[in-house]
């Protein structure tokens, strides 16, 4: 398998754009988790569907608001561009945002589903001993809502190695800043390049494989240490 | 004589738990109810787990909540230990980190000895580097207990700790209860809806009924009052502490003087008669011990009757006659010196004795069940 230094920068990048995605994601999506699991709210419902619209959308249009949204007559490039950082359109920060909104329900859900089994008595143990809510919240509630947390990270990262039509819309493909490996296989396969494509769409099913291999394996070890 | 305070209110969708009580700061205060009567919101409340429940809660001078004062102490700052009905301990900790979980946070200056404490009273030294899920259902109840402890709390509250374990288990468990109320000085509210525990356990016994408190004293005054036969188990039944005054040995058999404690012996004859004959399992003479006789093993005669295989024969007198639910049937509450019996018997039999209130006559007890 040959690689050109293009498809390693892109390979690099994509690694990153989906490390600090991840990142950023899981604190994003942790106090939304905990706050869809628990509260009474009649807001609950709206706010569970806005966080799954993603799932739905077909990424373009998702991609297409975004540049609108990121653009210089945009509110969100007005203010960027108010504060100093020029456009977020065509920039890496602008990629981590959108991947960040369309991977969001991959990292919320495993949250919710974790802090509902986990329900309500394990925090008020802690009460009783003496924690406040924030000392039990980092000591009892994310200990024990680890394997969601390794879900949602595994998730969120692999679901934006995968992203392709969010990039397209607001990347704009350029290398070294946002041309990830699926633009960049989408470009070889344009040029007629297919062993290059080969290469990399090779390196993507192997990829995606052992995620949802190692999904799989830490789901059915849980069952067990449950039963 | 320092008391703990309860004045709740809490609406529900079932019930409205609506209670006032006043309670000794000491010993066990077991609140008795069938379940949905509002026993365990009562406990969530005194710890402050219902943030809706509004009125008052004192134990000796502190306030832990006082709502028209604006004072509301959340969970966390409540010097309490709570003992949930399933067992409640960190998964993700073993045995000795849920036990220093609330240690740390407590005030203890001397951390190492609360701790010491707190494992050898509940005899789980051997248990400290087991994970939570290696442990029975018996011993995770004692951890619970000892991680409760570790806190220093100034008031326990255990929601039916036995409920979820087996006969045997809860047998197993028992003894260190009663350990823990002999030993300790720290008040205990103590919910359940099992009879052997509240005979066992209680000290004060307050009964729940749809979400008010029905009645409230001293468990011994409680289950022999006659008003409001209250059906603890299988029957409605005295229970009566004593000391055991003397062993039969060649006939296994234990004599209990019915009065408070050995240093209360009185030289009073009529007293000195207040006693019954029980099976003696291993008992040591001057123990206290608590019996627990059912009315319908208690028969009345008006002479000491002889030639009879019954060995316990008391002279009483009767203190008042009780209709019961079925007209065949009186109930009677009959004075011994200083323990009161409730009887059960035929309204033919008492009618053909002439049994009025006033009347000297002797209680038959046919069988008397150690308890404690």
């Amino acid at each position: 398998m040959h690689l050109t230094s293009e498809d390693l920068s892109a390979i690099l990048l994509t690694l990153e754009l989906a490390g600090v995605t991840t990142v950023l994601l899981l604190l994003l999506a942790t106090p939304i988790a905990w706050w869809l699991a628990h509260t009474r709210s009649g807001w609950r419902a709206p706010v569970a569907a806005i966080v799954a619209l993603p799932l739905v959308l077909p990424p373009t249009v998702l991609g297409f608001y975004l540049l609108i949204a990121l653009g210089p007559h945009g509110s969100v490039g007005q203010f960027t561009q108010w504060a100093g950082w020029g456009s977020l359109a065509f920039s890496f920060s602008g990629l981590v945002l959108g991947s960040m909104i369309y991977s969001l329900p991959f990292a919320v859900q495993p949250l919710v589903n974790a802090f509902e089994a986990m329900g309500s008595r394990p925090m008020e143990v802690a009460a009783t001993l003496r924690a406040n809510k924030l000392d039990a919240f980092f000591t009892v509630a994310i200990p024990l809502a680890k394997p969601g947390f390794v879900m949602a990270a595994m998730l969120s990262f692999a679901h934006t190695v995968g992203e392709f039509g969010v990039v397209l819309m607001i990347g704009g493909n350029i290398p070294d800043k946002t041309r990830v490996v699926s633009t960049q296989i989408y470009g070889h396969v344009e040029a007629m390049e297919y062993a290059q494509a080969h290469g990399l769409a090779g390196a993507m099913l192997l990829f995606a494989f052992v995620v949802l291999l190692i999904i799989s394996w830490a789901n059915r070890r849980r069952t067990q240490t449950a039963t | 004589m320092s008391e703990i305070r309860l004045q709740l209110d809490l609406a529900r969708n079932i019930f409205n738990l609506k209670v006032d009580l006043h309670l000794p700061a000491q010993g066990i205060s077991v609140i008795y109810g069938l379940s949905g009567s509002g026993k365990t919101t009562l406990l969530r409340c005194v710890a402050g787990l219902e943030t809706h429940a509004r009125g008052l809660v004192q134990v000796g001078s502190d306030i832990w909540q006082h709502d028209s004062a604006g004072v509301y102490l959340p969970t966390f700052k409540r010097p309490l230990g709570f003992v949930f009905q399933e067992a409640s301990l960190f998964v993700h900790l073993d045995v000795a980190d849920n036990l220093s979980y609330g240690l740390r946070r407590g005030h203890a200056h001397n951390q190492k000895i609360v701790l010491d404490e707190a494992i050898a009273l509940l005899g789980i030294g051997d248990l400290l580097q087991r994970r939570t899920d290696q442990l029975s259902g018996g011993e995770r109840q004692r951890v619970a207990i000892a991680r409760a402890l570790a806190t220093q709390p100034k008031l326990l509250l255990l929601d039916e700790p036995l409920a979820s374990l087996d006969s045997a288990r809860k047998q197993d468990i028992l003894p260190w209860l009663e350990k823990l109320r002999d030993e300790l000085k720290i008040p205990m509210l103590y919910v359940t809806h099992a009879a052997d525990e509240v005979v066992r356990l209680a000290d004060t016994l307050v009964v729940m009924e749809s979400g008010q408190v029905r009645v409230v004293g001293p468990v011994t005054e409680v289950l022999s009052s006659i008003d409001l036969p209250l059906v603890v188990g299988d029957d409605v039944g005295a229970l009566i502490e004593g000391y055991v005054h003397a062993l039969d040995k060649p006939w296994h058999l234990a004599q209990i003087n019915l009065s408070e404690s050995a240093s209360g012996m009185s030289d009073d004859r009529s007293l000195a008669f207040a006693s019954l004959w029980v099976r003696d399992n291993g008992l040591q003479v001057g123990q206290s011990v608590r019996l627990r006789v059912l009315a319908r093993d208690v028969s009345i005669t008006l002479e000491q009757a002889q030639n009879t295989s019954i060995q316990n024969h008391l002279p009483c007198v009767v203190e008042s006659i009780h209709a019961e639910s079925h007209p065949s049937q009186v109930l009677l509450r009959l004075r011994c010196g200083e323990v009161f019996l409730l009887a059960r018997v035929t309204a033919r039999g008492a009618h053909g004795l002439g049994l009025q209130v006033g009347m000297k006559a002797w209680a038959q007890v046919k069988s008397a069940a150690l308890v404690k």
